[in-house]
């Protein structure tokens, strides 16, 4: 029914055959959205394989910490305070500076009903906010591109994953985020071998008229072949002054800084990195990766103020899901359940520990229980962050937390 | 022609793809008989092989490590290879659907896989066992099957039936049972779904992966399920489900949509098709092979939009192309990049749910890297993308080893027989109306001739019009 619509408002259906080459250069000025304003930015950092949410914001008071896991505890001197309960692990220094500028909220306590400890269910509930009892089939961002895609309006690159594939969390019903991990390369790939000759060529008339699914591909292929062309024109001259950590993040980072400064009209980009999965020999492993995670992202916001575009992006990282309390044998920690996160950027009301510290009296198997749903957090980024309508996208009302700031 | 072009959309539905040689045998036949020898070629079954039936799973092998059989390093070692044996079956199975034998069977067990969807990691003889499971009752009584899925231990430990005790009923089997494989969804209540768990309770296996009902966590008490009261067991409750003719409905139309179309409007012709056909199913006493037959000789599985309409699965794709050019990877890294890569991984689906399919299969990155596979595959190209870390420590191991070449041994002498006669042109019409269910547009023909070089050898004409023709959108396509 969606896809019916899409075709009948799309400029599509005016041509009555499929991308023209002179169709699709006025499909790509009119169509990518060039020289509209772009409003404001959203970044999911996803850290997969369950992050140690226990570990990188310590309960430096509570005795049941402490007990529960005597050889991987985070020791109380140790500690970046944030208040008086809990503080942030050693490596995450650089963020704590950021912190201490009101730049940073950690929400505590986000997770979902009936949790569910494996990855890939827990990471695909995450992506398609949906119960942990149904099965949905699009992510969230993509439906919210679905929600945004109107008339001559849909734009492929409204949503960006700096990856080589897609996560199912950009997958629509209609429309699909953009995968790329650099934009030279992603338009070296439509530049390459037949893409480039086939994305500017018709398949046959009557074949197009009674297979619809002929017209998706090469749909598919024009809006990749356009969006690609237009983001590696747009980001060839923005080239950032400020250094980046050399890590994966940090590359991933600078690329999503250097397309916003390019003025690209994308309002939000998707990176995960891994290696949270920490059963054994968590703390090194864990350290390292915090470091690297909290060195990115300050030099990220280093990036945007100098831009002046604090303001206008939000990043936030989220984990599938947290880790047991009691720690493991292996000096690791199992799967869990519920998490903290974090939102980082200028637009919120100063930043802060939103609510209260985990309760480690009372757990649901060993596990930790969730009080705020992760998709209030979802909630709140779209109706309150990018002001689009939340319900279209999540389905049904979800309360938003009051983090952003009014202006 | 249109013969020609029904029997590839037949192979094609039915199976992987037929060869050129496969065809040429079929033009000699009528439909029928076509249709029947695809049942004759899949009547045998020979069950797919990695690890003998004593092979101690992860669970075993910790007990044997805290008994002091095994040390540290020995442990690892041997769940690696656990691990390392069920890609070795991944990809033994895809072979074996590239390999054109049984592919009726192969066809279908990649349907039930994907309707049973199951996922184990650490017990490669589970997970060995209840892949033969399904491509042996591929084609049979559905009711069997669903019995038989219902109590392997790779089910019964997925949807952690093992914990459903009596006072502690773990409801996950019961749910899915009735949403994914048999009724669907508003069909059943939640109380429906509290008392059929109450009736699982009991059902299990043991250390050496049988089935086994354990009478002491068995809730014997009452229970009423669809509005019928009774000592219910397990065996009750699926007995119950296929009674209901949602059951029929729910599978004939799953089946439909893999089969001929997933395009499927409310009061369509589709829809009286599919409730005709499940009427059918239902009085059949669910037997697959009959509704099969069924579909495959009604004249609207051949309507001209059902051809080429469908997109091919990741699996469907590798094996079909495989199978067309007699293709063997030197490595089994490459099978298991394209499926990590494109997003099909057998024995490894999402979740019980299984791949969502059709659309969902196409994004930018995707039919970029379809339209490169052949690239990859005929010439070793290099390989440029990483497949997603998905998180779990234990998959990560694959995904290191994605930069190796596509080493292949490719069938090309006995492929390129079939296309001696004729001009370069003729050649082109040829290859594409044997690679694509579709004819070639004017301006795709006049863009793949300008590829080909007059003086070049035959053979040459050949792989370079192939490798350009399977690089089509159209390709992705059967």
């Amino acid at each position: 029914m969606h896809r019916r619509k899409f075709f009948k408002n799309s400029a599509f259906a005016t041509v009555g055959t499929l991308l023209i080459p002179s169709f699709l250069k006025a499909y790509e000025s009119k169509h990518l959205g060039l020289n509209q304003p772009v409003g404001k930015t959203l970044v999911i950092v996803q850290l997969s394989g369950g992050n140690d949410g226990l570990n990188t914001v310590v309960p430096f008071r509570n005795d049941i910490y402490y007990r529960e896991r005597p050889t991987i505890a985070i020791a109380p001197e140790k500690v970046l305070k944030l208040n008086d309960e809990i503080g942030f692990n050693p490596a995450l220094e650089a963020l704590k500076g950021l912190y201490d500028d009101g730049l940073v909220t950690v929400v505590n306590n986000v997770g979902y009903p009936n949790p569910d400890r494996s990855h890939f269910r827990s990471m695909d509930i995450w992506q398609t906010a949906s119960d942990s009892d149904k099965y949905l089939t699009t992510g969230w961002l993509g439906r919210y591109l679905d929600a945004n895609c109107q008339g001559n309006d849909c734009i492929v690159h409204r949503a960006i994953e700096v990856d080589d594939t897609l996560s199912l969390a950009l997958k629509g019903q209609d429309l699909n985020g953009l995968a790329l991990l650099d934009p030279k390369k992603l338009y070296n790939q439509t530049r390459s071998g037949l893409v480039a000759e086939l994305s500017n060529i018709k398949p046959a008339a009557e074949v197009v008229a009674s297979h619809p699914n002929v017209s998706y591909l090469y749909k598919t292929l024009a809006e990749t072949a356009s969006s690609a062309e237009v983001i590696y024109d747009q980001s060839k001259v923005t080239h950032t002054k400020t250094v980046y950590p050399a890590s994966e993040l940090g590359n991933r980072l600078k690329t999503v800084s250097e397309l916003i400064t390019s003025g690209v009209n994308t309002n939000v980009y998707y990176i995960s990195i891994s290696g949270f999965d920490t059963h054994i020999n968590q703390p090194g492993q864990q350290e390292r990766l915090l470091r690297q995670y909290a060195e990115a992202v300050a030099a990220f916001t280093k990036d945007l103020k100098t831009n002046g575009k604090l303001n206008d992006v939000l990043l936030m990282t989220f984990s599938e899901f947290g880790r047991r309390v009691k720690q493991n044998a292996s000096n690791g920690t199992d799967h869990g359940t519920a998490n903290n996160l974090f939102l980082v950027g200028g637009g919120l009301t100063p930043g802060r520990v939103f609510n209260e510290a985990p309760n480690l009296t009372n757990l649901d198997e060993g596990d930790l229980k969730y009080t705020v749903d992760f998709r209030s957090i979802y909630a709140t980024l779209l109706r309150d962050w990018l002001k689009v309508d939340d319900q279209a996208v999540l389905g049904r009302q979800f309360e938003t937390l009051k983090v952003v700031s009014q202006s | 022609m249109k013969e020609r072009v029904n029997k590839q959309h037949l192979f094609w539905r039915a199976g992987f793809g037929a060869t050129p040689d496969q065809l040429r045998e079929a033009d000699r036949q009528p439909l029928r008989k076509v249709v029947s020898q695809l049942f004759t070629n899949s009547r045998a079954f020979t069950p797919l092989s990695v690890v003998s039936d004593d092979q101690p799973d992860k669970k075993e092998l910790k007990s044997q490590f805290k008994e002091g059989k095994l040390d540290r390093e020995m442990l690892k070692d041997r769940i690696r290879e656990n691990r390392e044996a069920i890609r070795d079956l991944n990809v033994l199975w895809v072979e074996q659907m590239a390999s054109g034998r049984a592919a009726l069977r192969e066809k279908m067990a990649l349907f039930w896989h994907g309707h049973f969807a199951c996922r184990n990691q650490n017990n490669v003889r589970m997970v060995q066992q209840y892949t033969n499971l399904i491509r042996e009752q591929a084609l049979g009584n559905f009711g069997d099957l669903l019995m038989a899925v219902s109590k392997s231990p790779a089910m019964l430990q997925f949807l952690n039936n093992q914990q459903n005790r009596k006072n502690a009923p773990n409801e996950n089997f019961a749910r899915e049972v009735m949403e994914l494989f048999t009724l669907g969804r508003d069909n059943y209540t939640e109380h429906d779904i509290k008392e059929a768990a109450r009736a699982f309770t009991g059902w299990g296996y043991n250390p050496q992966g049988e089935f086994i009902f354990r009478r002491n966590v068995h809730d014997d008490g009452e229970k009423t399920v669809f509005g019928k009261t009774g000592h219910f067991q397990g065996d009750d409750i699926i007995k119950l489900l296929l009674e209901r003719k949602e059951t029929a409905t729910f599978v004939t139309t799953k089946l439909y949509r893999f089969l001929v179309t997933d395009e499927i409007a409310p009061d369509s012709a589709d829809q009286q098709r599919i409730s005709q056909l499940a009427d059918q199913f239902y009085r059949s006493g669910y037997d697959t092979a009959g509704l099969l037959e069924t579909i495959f000789t009604s004249d609207w599985f051949y309507e001209p939009k059902h051809i080429g309409g469908r997109i091919k699965s990741p699996v469907e794709l590798l094996a079909g192309m495989q199978h067309s050019l007699g293709i063997h990877f030197e490595q089994k890294q490459p099978v298991l990049y394209v499926q990590r890569t494109l997003g099909q991984v057998l024995l490894y689906p999402p979740n019980v749910a299984g791949w969502p399919g059709g659309r969902n299969w196409i994004d930018s990155s995707s039919l970029l890297f379809r339209m490169k596979l052949p690239d990859l595959v005929l010439k070793a190209g290099e390989v440029t993308i990483k497949p997603k870390d998905d998180g779990d420590v234990n998959t990560a191991l694959l995904a290191r080893k994605v930069n190796r070449l596509f080493a292949s041994t490719i069938d090309w002498p006995t492929f390129e027989k079939a296309f001696q006669k004729g001009s370069e042109e003729y050649l082109l019409d040829e290859l594409a109306s044997y690679f694509l269910p579709q004819p070639l547009s004017p301006s795709q023909r006049n863009l793949l001739l300008k590829k080909v070089k007059k003086e070049a050898p035959r053979s040459e004409q050949i792989r370079t019009l192939t490798a350009l023709l399977l690089s089509l959108p159209e390709y992705q396509l059967c």
